[in-house]
């Protein structure tokens, strides 16, 4: 039977790296991209006789993740170790919570089809990064050796686990940018997948649309954008009811998706799933938080999407759709309401940001906390806008001098004479000049086709370079026209 | 003057005097050390260099008047503590050039107090043993009889100080390992309470159980090691943040109307004729200063020694999972991939001791088993607590024999793991419930073997244990020194 007539069922284990400035148990750095090995010491090295000591920091951001995905905060969490072995994993287990995790329950709501969706939080809980190999080869397997490199190892992270409520590949990546969304508002990640500091592994089965038993689960790994999410759970969905349709069995494993050749490839079978023996961390007392504390996180807790959201609508009179787009990052948020603060119309600082300025940031692929442009600058190019020094047009000229160099438009407009021409008789002129080098466009508008008026407006323009204030350019142009007829 | 036969404090005095130098003694160490090392076996590195340099220090901070308790008086360190840039093995093949790049934080604390190191001390591989057979370096020697174990697993620590080559030493005990040895050489060893020293920088063994403590060749100088070993340290999450305490401040207090109690299940079945009647002795000794002997039972002693054996063998299973030959140590030549490298380098890095340990810690910790074996530890590691809890409802302390039998021969009990592991039966309980507890000299068997008595006491309340001590120590006389023939 066809992909339609079955329900899938998705759940995502989401790991995060929490921005503290130092690592979970020692007081290593944890920025990105520095010299292999550079950031270590014996204890996120685990040699001998170290021990680890809690960074309290990461705990108040897994406390406040777990209350930005609505979360039960648990006063009393504990450590504990889950024992694997793997190069990349210097005490060959990872330190992380089993039993009693520090965040239970929550949920993440979002829209997907103008629907809203509730999607259930398992658990949210914390742990240690391992480190990265690195392999001399292409892959693992024709690699002569492989290096390891720890500056990762120690680095805090949240295990975000959903309930099996997403039901299709497309509301698992919504679900994920939205994740991804909350955790940047709350300030405690900075969720770049493409740095590795977010991290998704997908489970996934098929059953039949009106069954309420779940078929058999395949796990997928190694999907490194929000795009490959939803490309891998549309082929191991497909791939599920191509066997099921056949009367095959789904086999429970692990599997790798491959961006390049966009398939998923048996990794390891359940039989072959690591036994974790998890037992609790002697190395570490159990984590006991007080409701002050967690209160105190809790009235703290900068505004969440959704609240900013329904604040655009209200406060700034925003329509649903700017207000969803804006708040969609929280970049494009900040910088929209640093803008408002100098400029009051909301709408045009909306319909702006919207249009030139994403087209601009596509385009140079820069990130928003990246862009030139000061807030205030914006604001003030629209003043000049509004007292009619520019038009429209140029403001869009001036807007990528701007985007380019990070001038303030007044010293644009200036250097570049950009000022509009307002000067009645300087616009008559042009005007004049126009009617006479455009006789058959001229024409066809005396016999009644009005509508040539825009390709003279357009030469009145072209011939002042733009400056020409739009209004008066069709203002004058009618009345010179109309006095032909 | 024979300076190896005075005790650490007595040694501390004539620093003091300036009637010898910290030089000196430290001259007298290495030479007592080269004449009976060859017998004894005690350490595996020695820093003799070193220990003149720092003895020099020494000197100087005496003479500058910055000198403390035991500034001057030299030390042996089991070899499971990490000294910075000294070779630090465990005993074991796989870590056998490990050249930590740190100092374990009693470590840090000797070096500041001018206690200069005169070496690292043999030690059962990674303290599992109770005889030092599992050395890679060989045992060590008891010096009382040369053919008899110092006992395990800080058995060249205890050898060390038992045959005058150290005042002092430094030991670990994560179910016996310094109260055994101790006991068996007719030394002073306490395990202090899980919390008191900073275990940072000790190689894990069993991180709920291993605490690091002092061997010396009386109550005071123990007391004396104890209190620069204790204090908080913020490199260890387990370390208790308290007040310093000056242990040697309250030896000597009149002990009249202490309640001492005598718990039946150690004095069962099994128990060596001689211990008992050693033992016995000294609760007499202890009536006569005027202490209430009240008889008294710890019901789940029996299954202390089986939830031992399942909590440290699963810790270290997990503890000694680092060994995996990727960062230091041994590595295997057999290293095509990682997981034959990691297969071989334990293989041929770790003794079957160990091997066997980690493999019984494993198996407790795995699903299917885990509730059986390592949970139901967990819930008797409970009982075993209530049970001092309540017992030190009644008493101060407790008295009993430390070992069931005095040092036993080599190769009696190596050959029979359960043999072996019954040594610890009356050490173990002390590690689970987390209290304090020591051994000291109660006397001389028949054939000269020491025998020791063990004191426990409720969680910090080391200063109760180390008063009784003294009073026993004062009663019982000193057992005097081996008769190592040089």
């Amino acid at each position: 039977m066809p992909l339609e007539d079955y329900t899938i069922v998705i759940g995502l284990e989401v790991h995060a790296e929490l921005m503290t400035e130092t690592k979970l148990f020692c007081g290593c750095s944890t920025s990105f991209g520095s010299e292999a090995n550079s950031q270590v010491c014996p204890v996120c090295l685990g040699l001998p006789g170290t021990l680890p000591v809690l960074n309290e920091k990461a705990v108040e951001y897994a406390v406040k993740a777990g209350l930005a995905l609505n979360s039960d905060i648990s006063l009393l969490s504990k450590f504990d170790r889950k024992n694997y072995f793997y190069p990349d994993l210097p005490k060959a287990y990872q330190v992380s919570q089993y039993d009693l995790p520090i965040c239970l329950g929550g949920h993440v709501d979002f829209i997907v089809n103008g629907e809203k969706k509730v999607i259930g939080i398992t658990r949210v809980h914390l742990e240690e990064e391992a480190g990265k190999s690195v392999h001399s080869g292409a892959t693992i397997t024709d690699s002569e050796f492989s290096l390891e490199d720890y500056n990762r190892c120690g680095i805090p992270l949240i295990e975000i686990v959903s309930e099996p409520d997403l039901r299709s590949p497309e509301e698992a990546r919504i679900y994920l940018e939205t994740l991804r969304n909350i955790l940047r508002y709350a300030g405690v990640s900075d969720c770049k997948m493409e740095e590795g500091s977010l991290r998704c592994d997908a489970n996934i089965s098929l059953m039949p649309k009106g069954a309420t038993k779940f078929g058999t689960r395949t796990e997928i790994k190694n999907m490194n954008s929000f795009r490959s999410v939803q490309r891998a759970l549309e082929y191991e969905a497909k791939r599920h009811a191509e066997l099921l349709d056949r009367g095959e069995k789904i086999i429970q494993e692990t599997r790798t998706w491959d961006e390049a050749s966009g398939v998923t490839e048996a990794m390891r079978s359940k039989e072959e799933a690591h036994d974790y023996r998890y037992f609790p961390e002697p190395d570490l007392v159990p984590i006991v938080l007080t409701n002050e504390f967690v209160n105190d996180l809790k009235d703290n807790l900068p505004e969440m999407p959704v609240a900013k959201y329904h604040r655009y609508i209200t406060e700034y009179g925003l329509p649903e759709y700017d207000a969803d787009l804006i708040t969609a990052n929280k970049d494009m948020a900040d910088y929209f309401e640093e803008v408002i603060k100098h400029y009051k119309d909301a709408k045009v600082v909306a319909n702006w940001l919207m249009g030139e300025f994403m087209r601009l940031v596509n385009e140079q692929e820069v990130d928003i906390t990246e862009v030139k442009v000061k807030p205030k600058h914006l604001a003030e190019m629209f003043a000049l806008q509004d007292k009619g020094v520019i038009s429209s047009k140029i403001a869009k000229t001036v807007f990528e001098e701007m985007f380019n160099t990070g001038k303030d438009p007044a010293t644009i407009v200036k250097e570049k004479g950009l000022v509009q021409i307002t000067d009645a008789s300087e616009i008559e002129k042009i005007v004049e000049e126009v009617i006479k080098t455009n006789p058959d466009p001229v024409a066809e508008y005396l016999s009644g086709k009005e509508k040539v008026l825009g390709f003279l407006v357009g030469q009145v323009m072209k011939l002042s370079r733009g400056k020409a204030n739009p209004q008066m350019a069709n203002e004058f142009l009618k009345k010179a026209l109309d006095q032909l007829k | 003057m024979e300076l190896i036969n005075k005790s650490a404090l007595e040694l501390r005095d004539l620093l003091d005097k300036r009637e010898v130098s910290s030089r000196e003694i430290v001259e007298a160490y290495l030479e007592r050390i080269e004449a009976v090392e060859p017998k004894v076996n005690s350490f595996v590195t020695l820093t003799k260099e070193q220990a003149l340099k720092d003895a020099d220090k020494a000197d100087k901070m005496i003479k500058d008047k910055t000198a403390t308790s035991l500034t001057g008086i030299p030390i042996a360190i089991k070899d499971n503590l990490c000294t910075y840039h000294v070779k630090t093995t465990c005993c074991s093949k796989i870590i056998k050039d490990f050249l930590p790049p740190y100092d374990a934080t009693v470590i840090t604390k000797i070096k500041e107090a001018g206690m200069p190191i005169l070496g690292k001390t043999n030690m059962d591989e990674f303290a599992m043993g109770s005889s030092t057979e599992t050395s890679i370096f060989g045992p060590s020697k008891n010096p009382w009889d040369l053919e008899r174990v110092p006992g395990g697993s800080s058995g060249g620590s205890a050898a060390a100080v038992a045959a005058m080559e150290a005042p002092l030493a430094l030991g670990s005990d994560t179910g016996g390992s310094i109260r055994q040895p101790a006991a068996l050489t007719g030394i002073v060893g306490i395990k202090p309470t899980y919390g008191l020293v900073s275990r940072y920088g000790l190689i894990a063994f069993a991180s709920s159980l291993d605490q690091i403590g002092p061997f010396a060749k009386n109550v005071s100088d123990a007391a004396a090691l104890l209190t620069l070993l204790a204090g908080h340290d913020r490199r260890d999450s387990t370390s208790l943040p308290l007040e310093k305490v000056d242990y040697l401040q309250n030896l000597g207090q009149d002990i009249k109307g202490l309640r001492v109690g005598v718990p039946v299940e150690f004095f069962a079945e099994g128990i060596d004729p001689e211990v008992e009647s050693n033992v016995k002795n000294s609760i007499k000794a202890l009536e006569e200063f005027g202490a209430e002997i009240i008889e008294i039972s710890l019901p789940h002693s029996e299954y202390a020694l089986a939830a031992y054996y399942l909590v440290a063998t699963a810790e270290a299973s997990s503890n000694l999972a680092r060994f995996d030959g990727v960062r230091y140590g041994h590595r295997s030549k057999e290293d095509r991939d990682s997981v034959t490298m990691f297969k071989h380098t334990r293989a041929e890095g770790f003794g079957p001791e160990v091997k066997r340990r980690i493999i019984l810690g494993t198996y407790a910790l795995s699903s299917g088993f885990y509730d059986a074996y390592y949970l139901k530890a967990l819930k008797t590691r409970t009982l075993i607590k209530q049970d001092f809890d309540e017992a030190f409802k009644k008493v101060d302390v407790l008295i009993t024999p430390t070992t069931p039998s005095p040092a036993f021969k080599f190769g009696e009990k190596n050959k029979d793991p359960l043999a072996m592991y019954l040594s610890d039966i009356f050490t173990t309980t002390a590690n689970l419930a987390g209290i304090p507890a020591m051994s000291l000299p109660a006397g001389l068997t028949s054939e000269g073997l020491p025998v020791g008595v063990q004191i426990f006491a409720p969680a910090l309340k080391e200063d109760i244990m180390l008063n009784t001590a003294y009073a026993l120590e004062k009663a019982i006389g000193s057992i005097g020194f081996p008769a190592l023939e040089v």
